[in-house]
């Protein structure tokens, strides 16, 4: 059993490299072929029968997730891979998002995307149509993605040099705020369908982002939300939050969106 | 539910220590839980409940040092204690806050035998 992955993992994440001759049956393997590091400290003691002992052990119980992310996150400097977390709430339009930006954005950024849900393969299926390389994940009962899964995902998926790689989670404000997978920045994603007091309602994932994207904006006219109130409210979970309003279907606000992606991805270095 | 992966990552490290340790039974594990680390305590008593069955954290008395959260104005230095992040500082009423502990969640120690 993985042991990153208790949520639900245990051999029952899958990992679906989408591909063009078998766009559903490729199950690829989920090979464990790198060291899970343990750290022990103290492995000098023999206590005799009985006797009591004292292990200082002092460890982060997400030590091991973040091992293994600062793994993920080595790979992609590596590569000169930009690897935006983007977190919301189900139905905010992450995958909506996903599939403009790389329409819009093809020939001039290379992409990869990995895709978060619990069941099916209806997101990645919707980027593959984009020629995008995809990999779906399936967490089965979890809730979230970790930095394990990440890794495995990047065995089938491969971005290439120089590329943005776009994992969309599971559609979660709670759980994902946890897990670092190693990404560079985390995108969080609203809807004006939703309430404005998002960020007040769930701060930890508000809180740990850099980016919130406030997306549907061609509704506003049609709800009850309050866009100054909730860029207030996220501003007051995270200072230092920087906040894009878009609409995915008419396209306003986009150009900010892409500019902000394009300022974030780095120029190789000449060599 | 992370809380759930969370109990799996704590009974991993115990166990791992343990046995380190050539240690027959874990008779006390302290875990340090900051009030703003994610965890759900409610949900977190329903998980260990579950997870620790067949583990070597089955009989095993638990200890939480919960740690309150503590945060910083960056304008005007007060240091204070809060409980969500969009707390205004009490002094100044800003929200340019810098979280100071909270949100610690860590295995500190066991006893063993």
């Amino acid at each position: 059993m993985c042991a990153t992955c208790g949520c639900g993992s245990d051999g029952k994440t899958t990992f679906y490299l989408v591909d063009k001759d078998q766009p559903h049956t490729h199950d690829h393997s989920h090979p464990h072929d790198h060291v899970h590091p343990h750290d022990h400290g103290h492995t000098h003691a023999h206590p005799h029968a009985n006797e009591k002992k004292i292990i200082d052990v002092e460890q982060d119980v997400l030590y091991q997730n973040n091992l293994l992310a600062e793994r993920n996150r080595g790979y992609f400097d590596a590569k000169n891979i930009l690897a935006l977390n983007l977190v919301s709430s189900p139905g905010s339009g992450k995958t909506s998002l996903l599939e403009r930006t790389l329409k819009d954005l093809k020939g001039e950024l290379e992409f990869a995307v990995i895709e978060g849900d619990q069941q099916t393969n209806n997101d990645a299926d919707r980027i593959f149509a984009t020629g995008t390389r995809v990999t779906q994940i399936n967490t089965g009962k979890g809730c979230h993605l970790d930095a394990h899964m990440i890794l495995h995902a990047m065995q089938g998926l491969k971005p290439k040099d120089n590329s943005v790689l776009f994992i969309e989670n599971v559609g979660n404000l709670v759980c994902p705020a946890m897990f670092d997978l190693g990404e560079k920045e985390r995108v969080v994603i609203i809807s004006v369908t939703e309430g404005d007091d998002k960020p007040l309602k769930y701060p930890d994932m508000f809180h740990s982002s850099t980016l919130c994207i406030i997306n549907k904006t061609d509704l506003l006219p049609y709800v009850p939300f309050d866009i100054e109130k909730a860029k207030a409210n996220a501003k007051k979970v995270n200072h230092h939050l920087e906040i894009i309003e878009l609409s995915c279907t008419t396209g306003e606000g986009l150009p900010l969106w892409y500019n902000w992606l394009k300022s974030k991805v780095l120029q190789p270095e000449a060599v | 539910m992370h809380e759930l992966s969370i109990v799996m990552g704590i009974i991993k490290i115990a166990e791992d220590h343990a046995r380190a340790a050539e240690a027959a039974a874990i008779d006390e594990i302290e875990l340090d839980i900051g009030t703003m680390s994610g965890i759900d305590m409610d949900s977190m008593e329903f998980a260990w409940t579950q997870a620790i069955q067949g583990t070597m954290l089955k009989d095993t008395v638990r200890k939480i040092n919960s740690i309150t959260a503590k945060a910083k104005c960056l304008d005007c230095d007060t240091e204070f204690e809060i409980k969500n992040y969009y707390d205004a500082c009490p002094v100044c009423g800003e929200h340019l806050i810098e979280i100071l502990q909270g949100k610690e969640l860590k295995v500190r120690s066991l006893l063993v035998s």
